[in-house]
C-alpha cells in the first residue's frame, strides 16, 4: 500500500521592531528577567493597548513578500485563556479577519521545485516565559517577551513530507530575514514552528486525523520530529490494533527522540474569541500598501538569480549562501573587497563555515569581517602567502579577529620569495637527498614532487611554492 | 449657598481664603457626615493638605492656578491613583496599589485640583445600589434608610452630602446617570471616547466612560472641559478639537428641538410621581420657548438583553486577569496553578461579579456565539440608528433617568431581574455611545429627588449642558443638609 504524508505548518515569527506591540517597552532579547515590563504590557487593571504602526508595516510587507492578498479592512480580536504566561489572561490577535491571505511561495526540493500555499498571515502578541529550576519549588515567570509583537503565517496542508517542511520553513525564513521582518533566530525563539501532520493512503480524498507538534527548535529538530511523527502515524495505521491515531497535541521532545501527548481533541481551549474593543479596526489606504510594496528590498529568489549571474556560483552554492541571509551580506562584502566570487565562495563555504558551525556561532555572529577576508584573499592572489598559510591565518583571524598581516607578522608567516635565500635553501636540500637527485634525473618526475616537499619542510612552509618550484626545475636539469 | 468650583477659584485667587482652610474644612465636613453616608473607601487627608499648601505656595508666589483650583474632588475607585489603593470595591483588590494614575487624574492634577478620597461603588461597577460593594453599603444623603444607586453611588452621595465639590464617576449602562438621580446631584456621562478610559479599570470596554458628578450643571460643563481630549493611550478616544461649554450656557433654548419618546412614559413600572415631575419640567422648557414634540423610540425589552449580553461578555474577558498570580486576592491553600487561579476568583468575586461573569463566559461560548454576543452586536446597531433617525429632526431628547425613586436598602437584592429594569432608560445610551446627563427635576411627596435625563447626538455636550443649566435656573437647587457659608 502507498501511503501519503499531509504536512501544514504554523509558523510564529517575532517582528522585528524596537518596541512592543501596545506599549513602548523594549523587544530586545537576553534582558534580566522582567526588565522590559511596564503597566501597559503586564496588564495592569486600566491599562489600554495602543498599536504599534511599525507592526502594521511589517506585516503587510511579510504578505507581500510572501504573495499574498492584504486585507484593506482587518480587525484585532481576543482570544481568551487562562495561563500564567498570559497576564491579561486574554491574547490579542486576529480570528475572522487577518491582515493577509492567500499567498504563496516556491520551495526547493532537490532540484525540485514546488509551490506552497499560504493561508493566512495574522499580528499578535507574544506571551511570557515560565521558567521551571530545579531547585525552586515554584515557577518563576519572566515577561520581558510579553507583548512582543509576532505574526502567524499559516501555510495551507501542501506539504507532502518532512523534507518538504524543512524546504518550507527554510524559504520561509530567508524570505523574513531578507525583508527586514523578523531576525528569524530559532535558538532564541523570535521563529518558532509548529506542524499538523496526518498520513492516508495514496489517492484517498479525505483526510485522517491530524496530529499538531510544537517545540521543534531547530531545521534539524524539525526533520526528526516530522520523521518520527510520520513513523508513529504510519505504523499505528498498518498495525495498530487497540490504539489509533487520535486528533491530539504532541510536543516534541529532543531529549527522548520522540513526541509525546499535551492534550486530546476534547480538552482543547474554547478561545470565544471576539473583537477587541479597545483597539479600532485596522483600515489600510491601496496607496500605503504600495508605498510598503516599494519598500522591499531583493528577496532570495532575485539574489539567486543575480548571484548565479554575476558570480558565476552552482546551485549548491546558491541554496546554502542566499539561504543565509547573513552569511550571503557576508559573501558579497568580500566580494566587493576582493574581487574573486569564487574564491569567495570556497572560503565563505569551506573554512568560515565548518569554524562556525564547529563553534556553534551563528551566521549572522560571524566573528571575522568581511574586509579581512577580502584583505587575507589578496595576499594569497598576489602570492605573498600561501593557500595553506592562509588557512592558518584564517583560524587565527576567526579566533583572536586580528588582521592578517599581523598575525603573518607575529607569527613570522610571510612568504620567502626571495630567490637568493631560497636558492640557499634548495641548495641544501638537494645536498642532504642525493638520492632524490639522482632519480629525478633517471626520469623518475615524482622525485621532483618529494623534493619541493623537503623545501616546504625546511622553509615551515613559508616558501612561495611558484619561485620555488621554478628554481628546483632549473637546479635540476643544469 | 452652593459651595461651586467657581466660588471656590475665586475665594483663592481673591486672598479671602487659604486653600488649607478649605480642605479642612471639608474634611470637617466628611468626619461628621461620612458616618451616616459611608461614600468613601479611602481618605488621603494629608496628601490633599500638602497639595492644598502648595497651592497656597503657588498663588504667593503669584504663578496662574489651574482651573480646578483648590476643589475638592472624591474619585470612584475603578480609577486608577498611582500610590493610592484603587479597590474597585472587591475582595479581589483590596490591597491593590496602582503603580500609575488615569489620563483623568493627571488632568485633574494638572489643574490643581485636590483628590479628597476614593468612594464606594458596586462591586466592579457592577451593580445599581451600591449593595454590591463588598466593603459597605453607602446612604443616600437624602434618607439614609434608602440605596444612593449605583454603581457610582459613592461618588453621587458625597456630592449630595457636600463633602466633596466634584466626583467621577464611571458609567456603563447608567452607573454615573441612576446614583445622580437618586442623590439629587448633575451627573453626566459624555459621547464615548471623549473622556480618556486610560486607567480606569474597565467593566465594558466598549460601554464605559468616565464623567464627573457635580451639584450645578455649570459644575458640570467647567468638569467636562478639564475631563475631554484626545489621549494618545487611548485608542477609542475622540481625536476631534475640544469644545468649550461654559460660553453657551447662558445662551437659552429658545428654539431648541427636544423630542419626548412617547413609549418612555407607557413603561410598566415607571413610578407616577416621576412621571408628572418630569411632564412638568417639560412644560417649563415651552415657556422657555423650546419646541417639544412627541415621537415614537420604542423601548424594546430586547436591548436589555442586548445590553447585558455585551457588557457581561466585554467583562468576562476583562475581569480575567484577576487570577491570583501577579496581584491582589490569592487563596491560601493550592497545589496546582489551575487551583490557585480558580480558588483566589472563586473566594474573592461577589455573587454579582460571578453571575455576570459566567452569563458573558456562556454568550461567548463556541456554538453560542452567534445567537448571543453576535445577535446583541446586531440589535445595538439597530438602537444607534433608531436614535440617529431622531436627532435628523431633534436637538435633545428628554426622558425620566430610572423609572423607580431610591428604594430601601436589602428592597431588591434578591431580584436581579427587577434591578435590572431600573436600568431601562440608561443602557441604550451606552449601547448608542450617546452623551446623557442627569438632572434634579423635582422630588416626590416623601422628599426624595426626581431625576430628568437629558441625551443628546454625538458630542453635542454643549447643547446638553445648555439646556440642563437653563431648567436648573427655573428650578433652584435643593440641598439634603442646612445650609452653610464657605
Amino acid at each position: 500500500m502507498l501511503w501519503e504524508t499531509i504536512i501544514g505548518m504554523e509558523i510564529h515569527a517575532e517582528l522585528e521592531t524596537k518596541s512592543k506591540i501596545f506599549c513602548s517597552c523594549p523587544t530586545e532579547f537576553g534582558a534580566p528577567p522582567n526588565h522590559h515590563t511596564c503597566p501597559i504590557c503586564l496588564g495592569l487593571p486600566g491599562t489600554l493597548p495602543v498599536m504599534n504602526q511599525e507592526v502594521i508595516t511589517l506585516a503587510i510587507k511579510a504578505g507581500l513578500a510572501l504573495n499574498c492578498e492584504i486585507n484593506l479592512y482587518s480587525k484585532m480580536d481576543r482570544k481568551n485563556y487562562f495561563y500564567p504566561d498570559l497576564p491579561k489572561a486574554y491574547q490579542i490577535s486576529q480570528y475572522d479577519l487577518p491582515i493577509c491571505k492567500d499567498g504563496w511561495i516556491e520551495i526547493d526540493v532537490e532540484g525540485e521545485k514546488k509551490e506552497i500555499r499560504i493561508n493566512r498571515i495574522h499580528i499578535e502578541e507574544d506571551a511570557g516565559k515560565l521558567i521551571h529550576l530545579e531547585d525552586e519549588p515554584n515557577s518563576l515567570i519572566d515577561y520581558n517577551r510579553v507583548g512582543v509583537p509576532l505574526i502567524e503565517i499559516v501555510s495551507e496542508a501542501d506539504l507532502r513530507s518532512p523534507k518538504e517542511a524543512v524546504a518550507y520553513v527554510k524559504a520561509l525564513k530567508a524570505i523574513l530575514e531578507y525583508a527586514g521582518i523578523s531576525d528569524c533566530r530559532m535558538e532564541q525563539g523570535s521563529l518558532r514552528c509548529d506542524a499538523n501532520i496526518s498520513v492516508r493512503n495514496h489517492g484517498q480524498k479525505e483526510l485522517n486525523s491530524k496530529v499538531e507538534i510544537k517545540n521543534m527548535n531547530s531545521f534539524k529538530e524539525l526533520l526528526k520530529a516530522m520523521e518520527k511523527e510520520e513513523k508513529r502515524q504510519l505504523e499505528l495505521y498498518q498495525f495498530g490494533e487497540g490504539h489509533k491515531v487520535i486528533q491530539e497535541t504532541r510536543r516534541w521532545d529532543s531529549g527522548k527522540g520522540r513526541t509525546i501527548p499535551m492534550r486530546s481533541k476534547e480538552d482543547a481551549h474554547d478561545y470565544r474569541y471576539f473583537p477587541e474593543p479597545d483597539l479600532k479596526p485596522i483600515i489600510l489606504q491601496e496607496a500605503m500598501v504600495k508605498e510598503i510594496g516599494d519598500t522591499l528590498p531583493e528577496l532570495p529568489h532575485e539574489k539567486t538569480i543575480r548571484f548565479k549571474g554575476d558570480y558565476g556560483l552552482t546551485d549548491k552554492e546558491l541554496e546554502i549562501l542566499v539561504g543565509d541571509k547573513a552569511l550571503a551580506t557576508f559573501y558579497e562584502a568580500t566580494v566587493a573587497k576582493a574581487g574573486e566570487p569564487k574564491a569567495v565562495a570556497n572560503w565563505v563555504l569551506g573554512d568560515l563555515l565548518r569554524l562556525l558551525k564547529e563553534k556553534e556561532i551563528d551566521s549572522y555572529a560571524i566573528p571575522v569581517e568581511p574586509e579581512t577576508l577580502g584583505s587575507l584573499i589578496q595576499l594569497v592572489d598576489e602570492g605573498r602567502i600561501s593557500g595553506k598559510i592562509a588557512k592558518e591565518v584564517f583560524e587565527e583571524m576567526f579566533y583572536t579577529g586580528k588582521k592578517p598581516l599581523e598575525i603573518i607578522e607575529e607569527k613570522g608567516l610571510k612568504q620567502i620569495s626571495g630567490e637568493a635565500e631560497l636558492e640557499a635553501i634548495i641548495d641544501k636540500v638537494l645536498a642532504s637527498n642525493p638520492q632524490s637527485v639522482e632519480d629525478f634525473r633517471d626520469g623518475k618526475k615524482q622525485a621532483l614532487g618529494y623534493l619541493m616537499g623537503q623545501v616546504m619542510k625546511e622553509t615551515g612552509g613559508q616558501a612561495n611554492p611558484k619561485t620555488a618550484k621554478e628554481l628546483l626545475e632549473g637546479k635540476l636539469s643544469s | 449657598m452652593t459651595i461651586t468650583i467657581d466660588a471656590i477659584k475665586s475665594a483663592i485667587e481673591g486672598g479671602e481664603r487659604l486653600t488649607e482652610e478649605i480642605i479642612l474644612q471639608f474634611y470637617k465636613r466628611i468626619e461628621e457626615r461620612e458616618p451616616e453616608v459611608n461614600g468613601f473607601l479611602t481618605l488621603c487627608r494629608d496628601e490633599a493638605l500638602e497639595r492644598a499648601r502648595s497651592i497656597d505656595q503657588k498663588r504667593k508666589k503669584g504663578e496662574k492656578l489651574g482651573r480646578l483650583a483648590g476643589v475638592p474632588v472624591a474619585i470612584k475607585d475603578n480609577i486608577s491613583t498611582d500610590g493610592m489603593k484603587t479597590t474597585c470595591a472587591s475582595r479581589m483588590l483590596e490591597d491593590y496599589i496602582p503603580p500609575y494614575d488615569a489620563t483623568v487624574i493627571k488632568k485633574l492634577w494638572d489643574e490643581d485640583a485636590i483628590i479628597i478620597g476614593k468612594t464606594n461603588m458596586d462591586e466592579f461597577a457592577m451593580g445599581s445600589s451600591n449593595e454590591n460593594s463588598a466593603f459597605k453599603v453607602t446612604s443616600n444623603p437624602w434618607d439614609t434608610k434608602r440605596v444612593p444607586g449605583g454603581s457610582s453611588g459613592g461618588s453621587a452621595a458625597v456630592v449630595a452630602a457636600e463633602m466633596s465639590v466634584m466626583s467621577l464617576g464611571s458609567d456603563t449602562g447608567g452607573s454615573i446617570r441612576q446614583p445622580a438621580a437618586f442623590c439629587g446631584v448633575v451627573g453626566l456621562k459624555p459621547t464615548y471616547g471623549l473622556v480618556s478610559r486610560f486607567g480606569l479599570i474597565a467593566f465594558a470596554s466598549s460601554l464605559d466612560q468616565i464623567g464627573p458628578i457635580t451639584r450645578t450643571v455649570k459644575d458640570s460643563a467647567i468638569s467636562l472641559e478639564v475631563l475631554q481630549g484626545h489621549d494618545p493611550m487611548d485608542s477609542t478616544s475622540y481625536k476631534g478639537e475640544a469644545s468649550s461649554y461654559l460660553e453657551s450656557l447662558e445662551k437659552g433654548v429658545k428654539g431648541l428641538r427636544m423630542a419626548v419618546p412617547k413609549e418612555f412614559f407607557h413603561t410598566k413600572g415607571l413610578d407616577p410621581e416621576i412621571a408628572d415631575s418630569i411632564r412638568a419640567s417639560i412644560e417649563r422648557y415651552e415657556r422657555l420657548g423650546a419646541i417639544v414634540e412627541e415621537v415614537s423610540l420604542p423601548l424594546m425589552e430586547e436591548s436589555l438583553a442586548a445590553y447585558y449580553l455585551i457588557s457581561s461578555a466585554e467583562a468576562s474577558s476583562n475581569l480575567a486577569r484577576f487570577d491570583g498570580v501577579r496581584y491582589g486576592y490569592r487563596t491560601k491553600e493550592y497545589e496546582k496553578i489551575e487551583e490557585l487561579m480558580e480558588k483566589s476568583r472563586s473566594e474573592a468575586f461577589g455573587k454579582e461579579v460571578k453571575r455576570r461573569i459566567m452569563m458573558g463566559t456562556y454568550a461567548l461560548s463556541s456554538g453560542y456565539y452567534d445567537a448571543y454576543y453576535n445577535k446583541a452586536q446586531k440589535l445595538r446597531k439597530i438602537i444607534s440608528l433608531q436614535y440617529q433617525e431622531i436627532f435628523k429632526d431633534y436637538d435633545l431628547i428628554i426622558s425620566p433617568t430610572t423609572p423607580i425613586l431610591p428604594f430601601l436598602k436589602g428592597e431588591k437584592t434578591n431580584d436581579p431581574l427587577e434591578m435590572y429594569l431600573g436600568d431601562i432608560y440608561t443602557i441604550n445610551i451606552n449601547l448608542a455611545e450617546l452623551p446623557a446627563l442627569s438632572m434634579p427635576c423635582g422630588f416626590s411627596k416623601e422628599g426624595l429627588p426626581i431625576g430628568l435625563q437629558l441625551i443628546g447626538n454625538h458630542y453635542s455636550e454643549a447643547t446638553l449642558l445648555r439646556a440642563a443649566h437653563q431648567l436648573e435656573q427655573e428650578i433652584g437647587l435643593k440641598s439634603p443638609i442646612r445650609k452653610e457659608e464657605v
